[in-house]
């Protein structure tokens, strides 16, 4: 019965959708704002990857309001897990050598790979919510690898919290010089250099450590409670 | 036939929705409702960036001078999609987090066999 339900409720959704999108063209430039920010971009923002103008600068209040989600999320999940009673030792089968090596061997250069991606965003594809994942992989891997050890949680929560108030203080200073959050105003520089683009390098290195610190500690909570 | 080249990523992506809705509304496991949830999360990101997509597209980067933008793709889909895929891992692990909590007090995952869950 339920199922039956089911089956005719996805129809009808199906029948919809399909009507509404065939009159959707495919492929054809359908935003006059997206037009804009590529022809302009580079010369308003200072940054080559015009998607990172875009999340950073464009959009760089949205953007707060999605680390916020972010950070609710990592801190619903901690709120969740944390209210378990008895903590039981959990018995560690420890790692073989080559597993154990390998991954004290990859994890600084993962670390190195992803503060390449959150540093050179407004340049190349990437930026800080891709870094801090690929950081956080390196988290994952160190766990699998090297089952003892945690990651420090007072640490993990100071660099989040830092990550979230330099935005924010960022962009409040923007409010200070010149009138408006999240203001521009450092100097844009030359286009295609790593000194450039005024704040939105330094957004996205705050954004970086903060994705990072909080998938590693959603991770550790995951990984504790297991 | 120029009907499924021309449409095939909006067929793809709304199979993805599709597969999902299904999997949240018949399945009983709780599980298997959380891995719905995040197949619909990927066609509703893939839907958007097919929207955005343009024939002989590029990426919106000006990695070198002279480059020809008149067939960059729309850079604002790309944008939102972005910020939601991270926050579709922290909504997943969010509710995975709640499933951990709900088989430590009922003993089961099966939706069926929870009182609070049953419709």
């Amino acid at each position: 019965m339920r199922r039956a339900i089911s089956i005719f409720l996805l129809i009808i959704v199906t029948v919809g959708i399909s009507l509404s999108l065939a009159k959707i063209p495919f492929g054809v430039p359908k935003t006059k704002v997206g037009r804009h920010y590529i022809n302009e971009g580079v010369k308003e923002t200072g940054a080559a990857n015009i998607v990172t103008s875009v999340v950073v600068n464009y959009r760089g209040f949205d953007t707060l309001g999605e680390v916020t989600v972010l950070f609710i999320a990592a801190i619903g999940l901690g709120a969740v897990l944390s209210t378990v009673s008895q903590k039981t030792a959990r018995k560690v089968e420890s790692a073989s050598l080559v597993l154990y090596t390998g991954c004290r061997l990859l994890f600084p250069l993962i670390l190195i790979f992803g503060t390449y991606i959150f540093i050179h965003g407004h340049l190349t594809p990437g930026g800080g919510f891709q870094g801090g994942a690929i950081i956080a992989s390196g988290f994952l891997l160190i766990y699998l690898g090297c089952r003892e050890r945690r990651i420090n949680r007072v640490v993990s929560n100071l660099v989040e919290s830092l990550g979230g108030l330099i935005f924010v203080v960022i962009g409040l200073l923007g409010l200070v010089f010149g009138g408006y959050f999240l203001l521009n105003f450092l100097p844009k520089g030359t286009a295609n250099t790593l000194f450039s683009a005024g704040i939105i390098p330094i957004i996205y290195v705050a954004i970086g450590f903060k994705v990072g610190s909080e998938l590693a500690s959603i991770i550790d909570n995951l990984i504790e409670e297991s | 036939m120029s009907f499924l080249a021309d449409y095939i990523y909006y067929i793809g992506a709304f199979g993805l929705i599709l597969i999902g809705l299904y999997i949240i509304l018949v399945k009983h496991n709780l599980i298997k409702v959380i891995v719905g949830l995040g197949i619909l999360d990927t066609g509703v990101n893939l839907f958007l960036i097919s929207v955005g997509y343009i024939a002989k597209g590029t990426a919106p980067i000006f990695s070198r001078p002279g480059i020809d933008s008149e067939h960059m793709v729309d850079p604002v889909p790309q944008a939102l999609v972005l910020t939601a895929i991270v926050i579709g891992v922290a909504v997943l692990a969010l509710a995975l987090s709640l499933a951990i909590r709900l088989y430590q007090h009922y003993g089961t995952l099966n939706l069926r066999k929870i009182r609070e869950q049953r419709w």
